[in-house]
């Protein structure tokens, strides 16, 4: 059974699930203040849109991630603006978000690039995978560490900084304080609206990584609607994890091992059209199986509006 | 706060959604522009498009399934409900609409309405499986609806890739459906799922205006604990609108494949993303289904004049998806604006 855990598949594993795992970051500290984020599929094609606009253009990786952050970040203040000084539903913004997003790129693709479906050229300069050749020969550390991006590393290292910040310090207690409560959190001082404003942004901000890692990460193209259902397998992620970036990055890791053991089921000879679907079944069975335990508790940071 | 909202309040004495529409046609102007195009002659070109007595059937034909897939949207909105499962439950409806006609004998007209129904309660049934999970193990409905599409569009790509595909052809399709169990042609590109839909739209409206079940709809979403406070059973309710709503989106499904495409092909539902345009269409007039409805045939023309635009102008037509999405993020935030000057 455990078989399908080869060196290669779970390098690809790590890999795949990084774009996954920055975009759930993000939605634990939107999560945490209260807004609801379920445009991180729509931030994610922008990331990775401004990402492979921005590697061409500057011809080195790291323009290329800077332009995701800018763009991701510039795009965010949608939500950041919409959810709090203009008091509209979050639901109602990202749904619109994601269509903008998906319908935005695709028009710039063929303004800019001239080309319709996917964008490929050799002056993309997609990220160096990092081969630490200390550890390079270990089983499982070396196959998950080594020869990973950059923004592998960020990602993992982000789990960390989020939850340290988050339980650890003042200002996480505040900005925890702001989801749970925002009117005694405005009481005690605290400016709710800024604070929501800004953790979106920088949420927005570590979603434009994920879109940097989308598309020049394992391949340096861009293509439409590249993000593919990942954006909302990250809101999922948020869900399962009830906002705690810890759990939401072990449901990120659930998904990216059944992820990989589709592709072993495909290399046995199922169709990819049933292997495809294994992901989203095992993250439904992890939804049912997490709920029926606490049943019929209601979440205050989902179900709430700001 | 107030010195954001006090220019716009002016803007606001023009009604909100012409508002919108004119901001989504200005701002995406502006983008035409600044790549490089020339907005008025794409607006011309989408205008005449869809709206000059040529290319009013095709607006139409595009028109049915993106009013009915409001519809499954504006449904559960008007509860304050959100069904993102739209796609999966279309193809589900597509595809058993496609085996009616192929697998069972009889003769055309009754496999036609055999075929519908089918579809329907296939449909409708699957919606309700996300009711369900709420209702039963408090899973949002939101997220399940959405997750559950992705099986369905899986399973229902198999089927036609593999046990139940036209091996004379190259593509993962079923065989054509007899002629016989084709929906008639009314003239040129249209047939008769337009009267079917207008039946069907006609019904929800009526449905929303003169019966209990429609008002005690509203009033859960105006306020859900209120309703279940007054007697509405809020869970058997949910499963109801759920069933209602996918059967909808099963009969979109339906007469796709009974009307136009005569057969089921994998991916040909999904890519003009009647879904998502549905669901816009439904979140503009806040679920209530007249003007989800008005709202869905106005992205149909949109979307219609997208295609003569880019035909005659430089321009992609996926403009049209930016305009739809202008006008409703104006919306949601606008509609923010408004609320604030009530609530002081």
């Amino acid at each position: 059974m455990l078989d399908f855990i080869t060196p290669f598949l779970v390098n690809s594993a790590v890999q795949a699930i990084t774009p996954i795992l920055l975009a759930a970051l993000a939605g634990t500290l939107c999560g945490r203040v209260g807004v609801f984020n379920m445009a991180l599929e729509g931030q994610m094609l922008v990331g990775a849109f401004a990402a492979v606009v921005g590697s061409y253009a500057t011809g080195s990786a790291l323009g290329g991630i800077a332009a995701a952050t800018l763009a991701t970040v510039a795009f965010s203040l949608i939500l950041a603006y919409g959810v709090t000084v203009f008091r509209g539903d979050a639901v109602v913004i990202c749904v619109g978000m994601n269509l903008l997003a998906s319908g935005l790129t695709a028009y710039l693709l063929r303004q800019m690039f001239g080309v319709s479906g996917t964008f490929s050229d050799p002056a993309i300069v997609g990220l160096e995978k990092i081969r630490i050749a200390a550890i390079n020969g270990w089983p499982v550390i070396g196959w998950i560490f080594s020869r990973q991006t950059a923004l592998t590393w960020v990602a993992w290292i982000l789990v960390a900084v989020v939850t340290v910040v988050m339980f650890r310090t003042p200002l996480g207690l505040r900005l925890r304080g702001v989801g749970e409560d925002a009117e005694a959190a405005e009481t005690m001082g605290v400016d709710v609206t800024r604070y929501r404003i800004v953790t979106v942004l920088v949420a927005g901000a570590i979603v434009g990584l994920a879109g940097a890692q989308l598309s020049l990460g394992t391949v340096s193209i861009f293509s439409e609607d590249m993000s593919a259902g990942r954006g909302w397998i990250a809101v999922v992620a948020v869900m399962l994890g009830r906002n705690h970036p810890l759990y939401a990055a072990l449901a990120c890791v659930l998904f990216g091992f059944a992820d990989a053991f589709s592709v072993r089921l495909q290399g046995q000879g199922l169709p990819n059209q049933v292997t495809d679907v294994v992901p989203y079944v095992v993250t439904l069975v992890a939804l049912v199986l997490t709920h029926t335990k606490r049943r019929r508790r209601q979440d205050p940071t989902i179900t709430a509006s700001p | 706060m107030s010195d954001v909202a006090r220019p716009m309040r002016r803007l606001l004495r023009i009604p909100p959604v012409p508002l919108a529409i004119l901001v989504g046609v200005v701002l995406g102007g502006l983008l035409v522009l600044v790549s490089g195009g020339n907005p008025v002659e794409a607006y011309a070109a989408i205008v005449t498009g869809s709206l000059a007595w040529d290319s009013l059937p095709n607006t139409l034909n595009w028109a049915v399934p993106l009013v009915g897939m409001t519809l499954v949207a504006a449904i559960p909105l008007r509860g304050g409900m959100i069904n993102l499962g739209g796609d999966g439950q279309m193809v589900i409806g597509g595809l058993v609409a496609a085996l009616v006609p192929l697998y069972l004998p009889g003769p055309g007209p009754l496999l036609i309405v055999v075929a519908i129904l089918a579809a329907m309660v296939a449909s409708g049934l699957y919606a309700t499986i996300a009711a369900w999970g709420e209702t039963r193990h408090g899973i949002p409905m939101l997220i399940s609806s959405l997750l559950l599409s992705y099986p369905a569009i899986g399973i229902c790509s198999y089927v036609v890739g593999f046990p139940l595909r036209d091996t004379t052809t190259g593509l993962a399709q079923t065989p054509m459906i007899p002629e016989a169990a084709r929906l008639p042609v009314l003239s040129g590109p249209l047939n008769a799922g337009l009267l079917v839909m207008l039946v069907v739209a006609v019904l929800v409206v009526l449905y929303d205006r003169f019966t209990v079940g429609g008002y005690e709809l509203r009033m859960r979403g105006l306020n859900a604990r209120f309703a279940g406070y007054g007697g509405v059973p809020l869970a058997r309710q949910m499963t109801g609108v759920m069933f209602a709503s996918g059967a909808i989106a099963g009969l979109v499904g339906a007469l796709i494949v009974l009307g136009s495409q005569f057969r089921f092909q994998d991916g040909a539902l999904l890519s003009p993303g009647y879904t998502w345009s549905g669901l816009m269409a439904a979140l503009l007039a806040g679920g209530e289904p007249l003007g989800a409805i008005l709202a869905g045939a106005f992205f149909a023309a949109l979307q219609t004049g997208g295609f003569a635009m880019q035909r005659e102008t430089s321009i992609p037509r996926v403009l049209t998806m930016v305009l739809q999405s202008i006008i409703i993020l104006f919306l949601a935030i606008r509609h923010g604006v408004g609320r604030r000057r009530e609530t002081r």
